[in-house]
């Protein structure tokens, strides 16, 4: 606890930035990102805009799988099913942008339900290969329902209008994924000041006693489901408007796994956590390749290794993380602020 | 006046007769206790109230309506809470998120009220806050851990959470599954003056498990002794202890001594 901190009511004790210094860094993080885009090229634009729909993402996948225990292995699907619903409805009805995007996470959420529904019965690992299946047989639409989804050569859309002013260059849909992920962030930490997110937590951590506590667990499972899909198909929405395009390849089961590496590693059921693994696992490749880059003057074919080296790495991080950080970057990050609250003293 | 009414409850797993033909009934306010030699059938009695259990035959009146085919969650909010033998703690929350968990059937707040928090859901939970300080974590004593994450705490303070937990649910009977089991003489002490302050402040009725029978015979206000799934005896303490069928089953043997 720090020093002068005192708190005269419950609501400034439960408030989520407490003190006036995180506050301060609020302040200083905010304006780092309004200023940002003005200071980067393209290329940072990009790397920030794809980061930030992974940061969406993975929140989501957070709150079913970090919080509320059910492992999905689907999750690549549901931004999937996101990012046709908005290509399709800009597509073929012309809808805005900003219809689209809660449309796309209610399609979502609509079949994340529907996909959640045999939680009611199995747990674990049968739920984890029930949302495998959703997985494989939602991929199986996008490929083999030409006349919607435009098969395997996936469909384009037009760049994305707000109000007339266009969001189709890497420096204005920056401004559109900022804010989503704000508000995603918001909602998510809002849901765990409330009954709701408790509910979720317990079901993770003793589902029997949560059921005597006077949870609905199956109920509060499919909220979880709907949550969960509801981000990730918000998600789809931002992506597909950022590529302008998809295809199937684009939501394979390697993608969905790649969101439980981000939430395994930032920290599992940590808001922040998901954040932080977001960003990292983002990261990675453009790491590697930079490493591999300068090992091409040495081996010129330095460079065919990198989408294989991916995958080992991406699997080796999992591993790692599980074994000697399990509570992952968040967790790293609360030792390190508390190392340097006291630094130079030891004590 | 009977709060609870249970009437000849079979359950069974399989070819294994876990209660056999067992009736009882409590009266509001008393602290009723079930005692019993291992493997009795006592924690199956409470999983059959909690609805953790369905009985094949019999029937469970709570305060005068049949719960035998509710859920866990539908008696829970009609009133009926549980601590646990072995600690039944959220352990990635804590204390407090504990104890509010606790008060989850009473409150409102939807999925849309928390994603949106300010207002209504902001309200509730204050209000929630100020409710669980006053009654429960003043009178329960535990305001200097209220923060910590509940895996951290020791044993004793562990149960106490749970039965601030189980009190949070507002509940009219409190089911205590050993609650001073593994306890020394000091917490078994703060324990039951806990119970015995509840019991007399909230106007609640206790149905107890205990091993602990010094301290069974000090509170209870009525007793059940079963053995095998049966019940072989009830009444106040001085009756359960004399009784012969008790003395058997405990010690193996009646009062003269013949097997």
């Amino acid at each position: 606890m720090r020093i002068g901190d005192f708190k005269e009511s419950y609501a400034t004790d439960e408030a989520v930035f407490t003190t006036s210094t995180s506050r301060f860094w609020l302040g200083v993080l905010f304006l780092i990102l309004a200023l940002f885009p003005f200071m980067v090229g393209d290329y940072l634009l990009y790397m920030a805009n794809i980061t930030g729909i992974a940061i969406v993402a993975a929140l989501g996948l957070n709150i079913l799988t970090g919080a509320a225990g059910q492992i999905s292995l689907g999750h690549a699907a549901f931004v999937g099913i996101g990012a046709y619903t908005s290509a399709i409805l800009s597509n073929r009805f012309g809808m805005p942008f900003l219809i689209c995007l809660p449309l796309a996470g209610l399609a979502s959420a609509f079949f994340g339900v529907l996909v959640g529904a045999p939680s009611m019965r199995m747990k674990g690992l049968y739920l984890c290969i029930t949302t495998l299946a959703a997985q494989v047989i939602f991929e199986f639409f996008f490929v083999h329902w030409e006349s919607l989804t435009g098969g395997i050569r996936g469909l384009n859309i037009a760049p994305a209008k707000i109000f007339g002013l266009n969001i189709g260059t890497e420096f204005g849909f920056y401004w559109v994924t900022l804010t989503v992920v704000i508000i995603a962030a918001t909602v998510s930490r809002n849901i765990f000041r409330t009954r709701v997110g408790r509910a979720f937590i317990a079901i993770r951590d003793r589902d029997i006693s949560a059921e005597l506590m006077g949870i609905n667990l199956f109920r509060y499972k499919l909220y979880a489901f709907a949550v969960s899909s509801f981000l990730a198909g918000i998600a789809g929405c931002l992506w597909v408007n950022h590529l302008k395009s998809i295809t199937p390849e684009h939501f394979p089961l390697h993608e969905s796994i790649r969101f439980l590496a981000m939430i395994i590693v930032g920290g599992l059921g940590n808001i922040l956590g998901a954040i932080y693994g977001a960003i990292f696992m983002t990261l990675i490749p453009e790491i590697l390749q930079a490493i591999l880059k300068f090992f091409e003057e040495i081996f010129p074919q330095a460079m065919s290794f990198l989408f294989p080296l991916q995958t080992v790495v991406f699997g080796f991080l999992i591993v790692v993380f599980l074994v000697f950080e399990p509570h992952g970057l968040a967790e790293m990050w609360v030792r390190v602020k508390s190392y340097f609250r006291l630094w130079p003293f030891k004590h | 006046m009977a709060i609870l009414e249970v009437n000849n409850v079979h359950l069974s797993f399989g070819g294994l007769q876990v209660l056999h033909d067992v009736s009882f009934s409590v009266n509001s306010g008393e602290i009723y206790a079930i005692i019993g030699p291992n493997g009795a059938g006592k924690t199956s009695i409470l999983n059959c109230l909690g609805g953790f259990y369905h009985q094949q035959k019999g029937q469970i009146d709570f305060n005068g309506i049949d719960i035998s085919h509710l859920t866990p969650d539908r008696r829970a909010s009609l009133g009926l809470a549980r601590t646990f033998q072995n600690i039944a703690l959220f352990r990635g929350m804590t204390v407090l998120d504990n104890i509010k968990l606790g008060s989850h059937a009473h409150l409102k707040t939807g999925l849309l009220d928390a994603a949106l928090y300010w207002g209504r859901a902001h309200r509730e939970e204050m209000e929630l806050r100020e409710e669980i300080e006053k009654d429960i974590i003043d009178f329960l004593e535990i305001e200097h851990i209220r923060k910590q994450p509940v895996s951290t705490l020791a044993y004793g303070l562990q149960k106490r959470v749970e039965l601030a937990r189980a009190l949070a649910m507002q509940p009219k009977i409190l089911l205590m599954d050993e609650p001073v089991a593994g306890m020394n003489a000091e917490e078994t002490e703060d324990m039951v003056r806990f119970i015995l302050d509840i019991q007399e402040e909230r106007d609640l009725t206790i149905i107890i498990i205990e091993h602990d029978m010094r301290m069974i015979m000090d509170i209870s206000d009525r007793i059940m002794v079963l053995n095998f799934g049966q019940k072989i005896a009830e009444g106040n303490p001085q009756e359960v202890q004399q009784h012969p069928e008790v003395l058997k089953a405990y010690l193996g043997t009646d009062k003269r001594g013949q097997s």
